[in-house]
């Protein structure tokens, strides 16, 4: 296999209140020997709520973003699912809708740009699993997570719609090496069946084979692809702390020791909001809340300071010793 | 599909409200062909194995929205599903729910009273002056009827109303259905309630500012009718008719378009402030978590620690020619 080699949209979370998530996601790279290349020109996605403000200006931006990977040749992938679907949701829209895609560029041309619609877009927790494999991350295993139950908390926009999902992260087709862009087009009238193979959002497991491969114990309980209520957090704090609350407190309840998300905004609700969370459902929430790659850097060996485990909320560092 | 027949196990929510102290599950086993629907399934249960189960059914050409209910803990229209198809996708076991077990009153049968009570609420009707003796039809352009998207299409099921985990946590909460029509009704060029519509829909609590963005309400509905999207459509009307007041959640919104012209990225801690105003200190016990664990940096008067998109002059540009809302 080539060297695989990807442009990297961090998104806004892991350059500022997340550090973290940058720090391990460079460090697993590295491990494994992917190559990211950041896309410093990239701008916030408007992280599903610019577009409830002005829908055109975030389909702008958003394209404007992929221009970048599409410069470079380079597949893009996300460290953050409200990234992620932000950004396909653009990309959708466009590629579907000559009308819409010429609007936007005679937008995107002022600054002397164009969106193709070359590259595909993906989560880079899909990229390690289908692109490396399983098996290949389970051989660079050098601390195993055997002693951990890990809750997999999934949030919503990696795996809702399904649809969505399917198309966007399913694998490169092989015939398309991930050098060549990847980029592909993929109209067809699917079986109902075909969109939930990828990943079932009713029933999603690429996290809990992805926490089997780090040989820890992946813990089942019913809020794992539920919403956090990230989103919501400001003006209804009441909604959210209840959602993010059931889904710490059936964790827990379920013997997990720590839970892994690959959404930096998952991550964050869960893990600051736990004093809150448990004062409105009258329980006692603690619990460490890594993100995905901070889980992959623990079991692949990768420093502490790379980890960044200092910087979660809810104590975490020592899952490290 | 794979073999023609197969033997399948179904553990179906038992409960009568008037005679029940708790739900049970009962298991019935069967051999189902490739061709039957739920639907089958759950009239095979009460002919073949207790009369006494209960269930909603009627038109069985998935136009009436009675026979929804959840299979595995998936929103499911009984008459619209194929059984071989779920059974491929979560096994041989298919556990039969109500669409929201909290509301069940007989079986399959729920008290779908709040959803047609937030149904209403949103004027789900064209209102407008009719004249009785019309000279000609009134006749709407393909653009007009195309911009319905397909909202049109609703059943009032209440797959997508059940399936939203607002509407389970915050009872003032509309829901994604009423939303949807709220918007089918407002878009439609006959009508003249659309700016009620969109004032009830842009209360803070009951109002479209309350989802969650789970997607688990276009995940669910069986006409595609994808109500989240209906969603962001009223939020970006409230702006363009003028009916967005300023506020926490419109602020949020707005506020983006502030961060990303000055860094590209979204500053953080100003989206907090600038959203709340005032409101701001009842962050203060997580402002004061964030900065322990080195998160936030409230002593960042000039920004140094802010990052800044690279070409940030091109973003600047973009949002000055492409903007179209304002507060």
């Amino acid at each position: 296999m080539s060297k695989l080699k990807y442009a990297l949209y961090t998104g806004c979370t892991a350059r500022e209140s997340t550090p973290e998530l940058l720090s391990s996601t460079m460090a697993v790279a590295n491990k494994l020997g992917i190559e990211l290349v950041l896309l410093d020109e990239a701008s916030c996605c408007g992280a599903s709520h610019l577009q409830d403000f002005d829908d055109f200006l975030s389909l702008v931006l958003n394209a404007r973003n992929i221009c970048y990977a599409e410069k470079l040749g380079l597949p893009m992938v996300t460290i953050c699912n409200t990234c992620q679907i932000n950004t396909v949701m653009t990309k959708e829209r466009l590629d579907s809708d000559p009308e819409l895609k010429a609007k936007v560029n005679e937008k995107l041309k002022e600054v002397g740009l164009e969106y193709k619609g070359t590259v595909s877009v993906r989560h880079f927790l899909y990229a390690l699993i289908d692109d490396y494999g399983l098996d290949k991350i389970r051989e660079k295993v050098v601390r195993p997570l055997s002693h951990l139950n890990v809750a997999p908390f999934y949030g919503c926009h990696n795996i809702r719609p399904s649809h969505l999902h399917h198309k966007h992260n399913k694998p490169l087709p092989i015939e398309l090496g991930v050098e060549d862009g990847g980029g592909y087009e993929s109209f067809t009238t699917e079986e109902f069946m075909e969109k939930y193979t990828h990943e079932n959002p009713y029933n999603p497991t690429s996290l809990d084979r992805l926490i089997e491969a780090l040989e820890g114990n992946s813990v089942d309980y019913e809020s794992k692809n539920k919403c956090c209520g990230f989103h919501v957090d400001l003006q209804a704090p009441k909604t959210s702390n209840a959602l993010s609350g059931t889904a710490l407190t059936e964790a827990m309840d379920n013997g997990a020791d720590v839970m892994v998300t690959p959404c930096p905004l998952c991550q964050l609700n869960l893990d600051l909001k736990q004093e809150s969370a448990g004062k409105q459902l009258g329980r006692d929430i603690e619990l460490p809340v890594l993100h995905l790659p901070q889980l992959m850097a623990l079991a692949l060996g990768c420093s502490l300071e790379e980890i960044g485990l200092k910087r979660n909320v809810t104590k975490a560092t020592h899952l490290y010793a | 599909m794979s073999e023609a027949k197969r033997k399948v196990t179904l553990k179906v929510f038992r409960f009568n409200a008037e005679t029940d102290y708790l739900p049970t599950y009962k298991t019935y086993e069967m051999e189902i062909g490739k061709d039957e629907l739920i639907l089958d399934l759950l009239n095979r249960i009460k002919w073949e194995h207790d009369g006494s189960f209960s269930y909603r059914r009627s038109c069985r050409h998935g136009i009436c929205g009675a026979c929804g209910i959840k299979v595995n803990g998936r929103a499911t229209l009984s008459c619209k599903q194929n059984a071989m198809e779920l059974v491929e996708l979560f096994g041989d076991e298919l556990v039969f729910e109500p669409q929201s077990k909290k509301r069940a009153i007989k079986d399959m049968i729920i008290d779908k009273g709040d959803f047609w009570e937030k149904h209403a609420a949103i004027k789900p009707y064209v209102e407008t002056e009719v004249d009785p003796h019309p000279k000609s039809e009134t006749i709407m352009s393909k653009e007009q009827v195309e911009n319905f998207l397909d909202a049109d299409y609703c059943i009032q099921c209440g797959s997508c109303h059940y399936a939203c985990p607002v509407i389970e946590v915050n009872e003032d909460y509309l829901g994604p259905a009423a939303f949807a029509a709220a918007y089918r009704f407002t878009v439609d060029p006959r009508d003249n309630a659309g700016r009620e519509r969109l004032e009830i829909t842009a209360e803070l609590g009951s109002g479209v500012w309350d989802c969650v963005k789970c997607f688990e309400c276009a995940e669910a509905c069986p006409k595609d009718v994808n109500p989240i999207e209906k969603i962001t459509k009223l939020h970006n009307l409230q702006f363009e008719k003028g009916v967005a007041k300023r506020n926490v959640a419109t602020k949020h919104a707005e506020g983006f378009v502030r961060s990303i012209k000055k860094f590209g990225y979204l500053d953080e801690q100003d989206i907090v402030l600038y959203s709340e105003g005032l409101g701001v200190v009842k962050h203060l016990s997580e402002a004061l978590k964030m900065i322990k664990a080195g998160k936030v940096h409230p002593f960042d008067i000039f920004k140094k620690k802010m990052p800044r998109s690279k070409n940030l002059d091109e973003i600047k540009k973009l949002i000055d020619i492409s903007q179209t809302n304002q507060l």
